[in-house]
């Protein structure tokens, strides 16, 4: 992380373990390099907002964090596991334990909702359909659908329904890793912040670890506890929104002062 | 409350009886993983009757909202078994959780669920039966609406679209060529090779020639060709439609002012209209060859006395006969094919039915039309 304003990192990292552990990742597709020496730690328990321009690798790095995508060069621990070697059944164990919200949802078009939620109940634990299907309800209703969506299939529903439904579903195995990549864009304000909410209470009786990429700067400013800016190909800087407000990088400055910035720190 | 001691520690759940109220103190951790055994033990809990009770959190380790569903489930069992019952969370976080799920719980009627049971199934073959005559009214209007395009587009030629059409010429002939040329050449020699063993018999050889030349220009060249055409080409515009259609690619098009049956049906209709027929040509004359070649062998009539026969005995009319049909088996297959797309609904597996259903549709309907022309053929002596 040379050249970039590092004083931010220091704070926090001493005590805290780190979930993810992301070293000198670098992620290319033809001649075009997405990421080069890109270093992250992810701390246990925290929500960690990522932010940066269109086409700065922000889903890319969601990918390869969960395997979706294979580095060129680099390191990932996740659990303290380095997630690029080892076995496949190794591989499993771990991804019981986290999970994922694409960007556009990505539900099984061929399930309805309820069964796309039940699908890794199914796969993963040992529950009797009548508790799958009251915990996949249960679910349904957590992330702020009504009831009769459980029944509905993917083609059936609103874009933002679609989201909630993906995060359901990213939820049914009770994880301790969530990825969420873009989780409240689509959604109108009242959601998005019943949302955020959701997320916070998770997170906190949980311990969840919230991987977060977001442009929603309300998310950011309201259960971020912490920032990392994707910019020049690596994590330019990361801290809380507080510091985030010093930092002078031109596309920082604009990103943290710019009007939409203020009115959302104006609710506060 | 020893087993909440050990780690990584099971939900544990124990009951303590107080002078004035119970308490059922839940211990280890409260999460999915381990929710069935807690599940028995709460249906099991029998607290002692007429006291409050209080279900204890304090010393959970973790609560998932699968555990606090858990919670609120035996909550709600004793309450109405005529307790009262309070849950003590133990912290603010938990507390919090255990309002968010006990706001979403959901009410049973509500519920969503499952789509089974035999009435699912009874309405699923009325629905079948319905839809059969919708099913031809829609494929007719889709046929017309083709059709209207196609001579719209035929009349005036530079609305063609040439990049699309030559693309699919090339995708669904030039590339269906060498599977036709070989398998025509097969059947001819099966068939050459069949013919030869029976005609023997009345020693009646050369008419393998006949046989062989009628059968394959009348009915067998064309009618191959089209199933595999309809394989090939029918399954491929099929879901490459169905899947533009679930990728909105096609309502994209509408909104664009790009009308889909002109830039995605017409130049696939037309391509296999010209197509088929230059294909049902390759199957006849690599079919000839195949029975020529066997009668070669197998009888002794040479090459040359096999196009001597072939020019006596077989009039141009059975090429042509045969040949008639090309244009029709074309526009089934390619409208079939492109219907089905279009019918494409929501999820991935609907493509692949459609795919399916192109196909077997396809090829029941040429076998029909073949049906249809060869009555006809007959009753005008053709
Ligand atoms: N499979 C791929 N093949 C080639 N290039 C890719 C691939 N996936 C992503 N890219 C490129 O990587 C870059 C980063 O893409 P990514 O989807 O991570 O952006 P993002 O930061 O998530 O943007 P947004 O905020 O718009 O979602 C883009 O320039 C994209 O073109
Ligand atoms: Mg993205």
């Amino acid at each position: 992380m040379d050249g970039s304003p590092d004083a931010l990192h220091a704070a926090p990292a001493a005590e805290r373990e780190a979930v993810i552990k992301v070293r000198g990742l670098v992620n290319q597709f033809g001649p075009q390099v997405v990421h080069e020496n890109l270093d992250l730690d992810v701390y246990r328990g925290e929500v960690l907002g990522i932010v940066g321009g269109s086409g700065t690798g922000k889903s890319v790095l969601l990918r390869t964090i969960v395997g979706l995508n294979r580095p060129r060069a680099g390191k990932i621990e996740v659990f303290g596991q380095d997630v690029l070697s080892i076995s496949d059944k190794e591989r499993r164990e771990v991804e019981k334990r986290w999970g994922v919200l694409f960007q556009d949802g990505a539900l099984f078009s061929s399930l309805t909702v309820l069964e796309n939620i039940e699908a890794p109940m199914r796969e993963h634990l040992k529950l009797s359909p009548a508790l799958m299907r009251a915990l996949g309800n249960l679910k349904v209703r957590l992330v702020g659908l009504p009831g009769f969506a459980g029944s509905k299939y993917p083609s059936e529903l609103s874009g933002g329904m679609r989201k909630r439904a993906g995060l359901a579903r990213a939820l049914a195995l009770e994880p301790e890793i969530v990825f969420l990549d873009e989780p409240t864009a689509g959604l109108d304000p009242i959601g998005a912040a019943a949302f955020d909410d959701l997320i916070k209470q998770l997170q906190e009786s949980l311990g969840l670890t919230v991987f977060m990429v977001t442009h929603d700067l309300d998310s950011l400013h309201a259960i971020c506890d912490r920032i990392a800016v994707l910019a020049e190909k690596k994590v330019l800087v990361t801290g809380s929104m507080k510091d985030m407000l010093s930092v002078d990088h031109p596309w920082v400055h604009e990103y943290f002062h710019g009007p939409r910035a203020r009115a959302a720190q104006g609710q506060d | 409350m020893a087993a909440t001691l050990t780690s990584p520690a099971p939900p544990a759940l124990a009951v303590e009886d107080g002078p004035d109220r119970a308490v059922a103190r839940f211990g280890g951790r409260l999460v999915v993983a381990g929710l069935v055994a807690l599940e028995a033990a709460a249906a099991d809990l029998r607290p002692p009757a007429g006291k409050p009770i209080t279900l204890d959190l304090s010393e959970v380790e973790a609560l998932d909202t699968a555990g606090a569903w858990l919670v609120l489930q035996l909550k709600a069992r004793l309450e109405a078994s005529g307790a009262s019952v309070e849950i003590a969370p133990g912290d603010p976080a938990r507390a919090a959780l255990i309002e968010t799920v006990a706001r979403a719980l959901p009410d049973a009627e509500e519920d969503a669920g499952g789509r089974r049971g035999f009435v699912a199934w009874l309405e699923g073959v009325g629905a079948g039966v319905v839809g059969v005559k919708d099913t031809a009214v829609s494929l007719l209007g889709f046929l017309g609406l083709t059709l209207a395009r196609l001579t719209a587009g035929i009349l005036r030629p530079w609305t063609l679209r040439k990049a699309a059409l030559f693309h699919h010429m090339q995708e669904a002939g030039f590339n269906a060529f060498p599977i036709v040329a070989l398998m025509s050449f097969l059947i001819g020699i099966v068939l050459g090779f069949q013919g030869a063993s029976q005609l023997q018999q009345f020693g009646a050889e050369v008419f393998v020639v006949n046989l062989i030349a009628i059968s394959l220009l009348r009915e067998l060249g064309i009618l191959l060709t089209s199933i595999i055409v309809a394989g090939r080409s029918g399954s491929a515009f099929a879901a490459s439609i169905g899947s533009m259609k679930i990728r909105e690619e096609i309502d994209a098009m509408r909104t664009l002012g790009l009308d889909p049956i002109d830039v995605l049906v017409v130049p696939r209709t037309l391509a296999l209209l010209i197509m088929l027929p230059v294909l049902g040509f390759i199957s006849n004359m690599a079919g000839l060859i195949g029975g020529g070649l066997m009668a070669w062998v197998d009888l002794g009539v040479s090459p040359g006395m096999f196009v001597t026969r072939l020019y006596e005995t077989t009039g141009v009319w059975h090429l042509i006969v045969g040949m008639v049909k090309a244009p029709f088996f074309a526009v089934v297959i390619a409208v079939v094919g492109c219907w089905q797309g279009m019918l494409v609904g929501g999820s991935a597996e609907s493509v692949g039915q459609r795919t399916t259903q192109a196909v077997v549709m396809a090829i029941f309907l040429v076998i029909v039309i073949d049906a249809v022309f060869s009555i006809f053929f007959s009753e005008m002596g053709v």
